[in-house]
């Protein structure tokens, strides 16, 4: 039984960030980077209790959606030219990548059981298959091997898992939302991964001694009687619930205003990003929380807010510097928006 | 005579704790995550050990050697088994067996940060998530933890993601091999009763504050250490029988979980400027208000005579009492700003497999010889299409996997030869730290590219008397970034000594099979000899001794001469070292990289495929 993500204390930025993925998976994956104990994978695994149900393809082993005909597996269209999907209402899939995992479990291989008893060459999905329209979380994703980081981001950028192994050949949806956690003092994330994320938080421990004494009091009266915490959260987190599903239902009607666009723009201007990749990341998730939270435009201030997560990221990073990127958007803001 | 007398009541007093620690962790092992002792192997470490053996039922715990792998660790194919049987079997890690029971991780200092997060993922979520060798499977296991530090310097410990998860910290390295006979009040009976009362122990709200605000004193920055101390707290409530934490119950938890975190000494209660202003009584002032602190803790454990103290003061002076006086004067040291950053785990030796062996690019169909590894997994998908028929052909029945020579397969590794910068700056009152400034964008420049290829880097610093590893080896461009801030200055220029500890460095890190670069940042005015005595010409003998037997290493290295006026005898070392020479005056940062870079693609070239 996880945590209630609504009884998470502070965190402000972790949770926004999960949020916006959760209203439109197409951020493109958040980083959860920071200092030890401050709950990271608490929030994930809260993040998963929290998600509204799906519809999913009964017994499609890639949980295929049954009113996106674009996006279904090779079996799924199969069923479907036989007639009518049968659909279930499922859990959004949110699936641990763990350390030690080997490619084959990862983006699935011959199936041992069936090859070596029946002599068929079946496929076995993978963890990617798993995850597909969810979310993947790779704790300590710094310590993950590259090769398979790379692998990861690739999948997670183009929603196809391609499989050529074993004499087998096969493709199937793999669209998730990758989320990476870590301490950057095991070892930094190579800057070319970086910016393959949506999404990045820095995540800090609270500083002020209330707040410190209300996390270890929620966490001491979750662990004496998980039941009863979870019950007197319900209700919140049920809210939260309902305005994810609002919300991704008003996403598409959410307009972005000329104005604003041009301000996200000379933001990315003003602080150096490379590329377009920012600027773009920086409308949708500034898109996602103005749907999240009932407007109707996108507004300066929703820029404003998700401009950290989207951007610092995306710098010209200067290792030695100390400061760090949060800084140096923070001063383009303030320049940008007037205070 | 007194200070004798003194020693071994802090000694008893030290054992009394370490043995009360046992007790805790024998009521709630898992809750309390475990124990990180520190101490050699030897009389005391056996001791502590068999006297929690006894009081946690005398099950002996499950030992796991530093260089475990991963399919140990967390289970895999049984391949014994797969082949018998005909069909893929798992085989249970040791993570998994060690549910209920307790793990104890030898040579924890040498566990790499790699192997520790499998180990804590698993602490944290109660359960092993395997998915290797083509099987996936959740496993629950709860257990406690008991990492045997053996650390011989302070910078050798156990990856600091595992110590945080493991509440209990005792060092016991000062004991001095004595055993001292037992004097702790818990006896064996007196845990299953505990453990049963645990569950019911309720703690007040001031003590949830006590502990927070003690840790928040302290400079513990992760939330866990709180919640870590809360539990021992009831562990110690649930031995005294006690059905609501006491205030002797916070302080011990505070003394066992929150002391040996302390990153910093809080501010006294009344302003003493002398003390904020002036480093140097730092060091003699806390040892007396330690060692009387001790005393009165250690002979009878009542709280302190002051009652009008509220607990979290309370807390705060009994934690104090027993930071080890060194480390209050080396942590009073930090707060002035003097030395490195706090964070350095460096850990030496253990070779990270992965990246020994570079990385695995796929299969290649051949047969096992000459060392190469076989691929069991991938060597078992190869037979499996073939298994019908030949067991027609071979007539029999048997259900067994048959494999035949064609199927072997085994793993190929790509080998980057991996590089590890090894700064070596000079930090002498003649290079001056404004010089060095003026080195650091040629510095930062390079961390940047070591960053680009995910190179590792180290620094060392000489002046004074001597040269000192200020980072070992990492690649956390982060420390590299503290320690170079925090380097120390001033004080004569010992360059042989900053030349051998640079030789022993690069000798450390091509054993680890990586490739070091020797990068020297100095002015050349050495006046400091190896035996640590001033006078130049005897001090520039040593220098150039010491950097000929660089050049003999076959150590490839850049000298950046920060001198205004770069002098010929420093040209000359950089030729004795077999240097590429760069006078920073007309060295422009951009040279030294690209001399960087380019000496990093030459090293890309020797990556080579392993079968």
């Amino acid at each position: 039984m996880a945590f209630p993500f609504s009884a998470i204390v502070g965190q402000e930025e972790t949770k926004l960030a999960l949020l916006v993925a959760a209203t439109d998976p197409l951020i493109g994956g958040v980083l959860l980077f920071g200092d030890r104990g401050t709950g990271k994978s608490t929030a994930i695994r809260a993040l998963a209790q929290l998600l509204p149900p799906m519809r999913a393809v009964a017994k499609c082993r890639y949980g295929c959606d049954p009113d996106d005909a674009a996006a279904l597996c090779q079996e799924c269209r199969a069923r479907r030219r036989k007639g009518a999907l049968r659909s279930v209402r499922v859990a959004v899939p949110v699936v641990d990548l763990p350390l030690g995992a080997t490619e084959d479990r990862i983006v699935g291989a011959l199936d041992l059981e069936r090859a070596l008893a029946g002599g068929q060459r079946a496929f076995e999905p993978g963890l990617l298959a798993r995850a597909n329209r969810g979310f993947l979380y790779v704790d300590e994703v710094n310590l993950l091997e590259d090769h398979l980081v790379d692998l990861l981001l690739d999948v997670a950028a183009s929603g196809e898992n391609i499989v050529e192994r074993d004499g087998l050949s096969v493709r199937h949806p793999a669209r998730f939302v990758l989320i990476g956690s870590g301490n950057p003092e095991e070892g930094e994330l190579r800057p070319q991964l970086l910016d393959r994320f949506g999404l990045s938080v820095d995540i800090r421990t609270p500083e002020d001694l209330p707040t410190r004494i209300e996390v270890v009091k929620r966490r001491d009266e979750f662990e004496r009687d998980p039941q009863a915490f979870r019950a007197k959260w319900d209700k919140a987190d049920a809210q939260l619930r309902r305005q994810i599903t609002a919300a991704r239902g008003r996403l598409k009607r959410v307009s972005a205003p000329q104005e604003v666009l041009e301000k996200a723009a000379r933001l990315c201007m003003a602080i150096g990003t490379d590329g377009l990749r920012g600027e773009l990341t920086l409308t949708r998730a500034a898109r996602a929380l103005a749907a999240f939270e009932g407007a109707a435009a996108v507004e300066a201030t929703h820029l404003r807010r998700m401009a950290a997560p989207a951007l610092r990221h995306r710098l010209r990073r200067n290792p030695l510097e100390e400061a760090g990127s949060g800084t140096r958007i923070e001063r383009a803001i303030g320049e940008l928006f007037g205070a | 005579m007194d200070g004798a007398r003194a020693a071994a009541v802090e000694e008893a007093g030290c054992w009394d704790e370490a043995l009360m620690a046992a007790a805790l962790l024998a009521v709630d092992p898992a809750g309390l995550g475990g124990v990180v002792l520190r101490c050699g192997p030897g009389a005391v470490r056996d001791a502590w050990l068999g006297h929690f053996q006894h009081l946690n039922g005398g099950e002996a715990p499950r030992r796991v050697p530093a260089h475990v792998s991963d399919g140990r660790l967390l289970g895999g194919l049984d391949l014994a088994a797969t082949l018998r049987t005909g069909r893929p079997v798992t085989e249970h890690g040791i993570l998994a067996a060690a549910d209920g029971g307790m793990l104890m991780l030898c040579m924890a200092e040498r566990l790499t940060a790699a192997a520790a997060a499998r180990i804590t993922s698993v602490l944290d979520t109660g359960e092993v998530v395997l998915e290797r060798d083509g099987l996936a499977e959740r496993r629950p296991t709860r257990f406690g933890v008991i990492a045997l530090d053996e650390g011989a310097d302070a910078d050798e410990h156990p990856p600091p993601a595992l110590g945080e998860r493991l509440a209990l910290h005792l060092d016991l390295s000062g004991l001095g091999g004595r055993v001292l006979e037992a004097r702790c009040g818990v006896s064996r009976a007196d845990i299953p009763s505990a453990r049963q009362r645990l569950g019911t122990v309720r703690a007040p709200q001031a003590t949830v504050d006590a502990l927070c605000e003690t840790a928040a004193a302290l400079g513990i920055g992760s939330a866990r250490a709180a919640s870590m101390a809360l539990r021992a707290a009831r562990a110690a409530a649930a031995l005294g029988g006690r059905a609501e934490v006491a205030d002797e119950d916070v302080i011990l938890a505070a003394r066992l979980v929150l002391a040996p975190r302390a990153t910093r000494v809080p501010a006294p209660p009344q302003p003493e400027p002398e003390r904020a202003e002036d480093a140097a009584p730092a060091e003699e002032d806390p040892r007396p208000s330690a060692a009387e602190g001790r005393d009165a803790e250690s002979l009878d454990r009542q709280p302190p005579e002051t009652p009008p103290q509220a607990l979290p003061e309370r807390t705060v002076a009994a934690t104090l009492a027993v930071l080890p006086p060194g480390l209050l004067a080396q942590l009073q040291g930090q707060l002035a700003g003097a030395t490195r950053a706090r964070t350095s785990g460096g850990r030496g030796g253990a070779p990270q497999r992965g990246q020994l062996r570079g990385r695995p690019i796929g299969v290649l169909a051949r047969e096992p010889t000459r060392g190469a590894r076989l691929h069991v997994i991938e060597t078992l998908r190869a037979a499996a299409p073939w298994q019908r028929l030949r067991r027609a052909q071979s007539g029999a029945r048997a259900t067994r996997v048959l494999v035949r020579k064609q199927d072997f397969r085994v793993t190929r590794f790509k080998q980057r030869t991996q590089t590890t910068a090894v700064f070596v700056v000079d930090a002498s009152g003649s290079a001056a730290l404004h010089r060095l400034g003026e080195a650091k964008g040629a510095v930062e420049l390079i961390l940047a590219e070591c960053y680009v290829r995910r190179d590792r880097v180290a620094l060392i610093g000489f002046s004074g008397r001597g040269a000192q590893i200020l980072l070992p080896p990492t690649r956390s461009l982060l420390r590299a970034k503290r320690s170079l801030a925090g380097l120390p200055g001033g004080g004569g220029t010992p360059l042989a000594s900053g030349l051998d500890a640079a030789r022993g460095l690069a000798d450390a890190v091509r054993r680890r099979g990586e490739t070091p670069l020797v990068i020297l940042l100095t002015d050349g005015q050495a006046n400091v000899g190896r035996n640590g005595k001033g006078g130049r010409p005897a001090a520039e003998a040593d220098a150039l001794q010491a950097a000929r037997l660089l050049r003999a290493d076959r150590t490839a290295a850049v000298l950046v001469d920060t001198a205004r006026q770069p002098r010929p005898l420093t040209a000359q070392l950089a030729r004795e070292m077999g240097a590429r020479y760069l006078p920073l005056p007309r060295a422009d940062a951009g040279a030294l990289a690209a001399t960087v870079r380019s000496f990093a693609q030459a090293q890309a070239h020797t990556s080579r495929v392993v079968p």
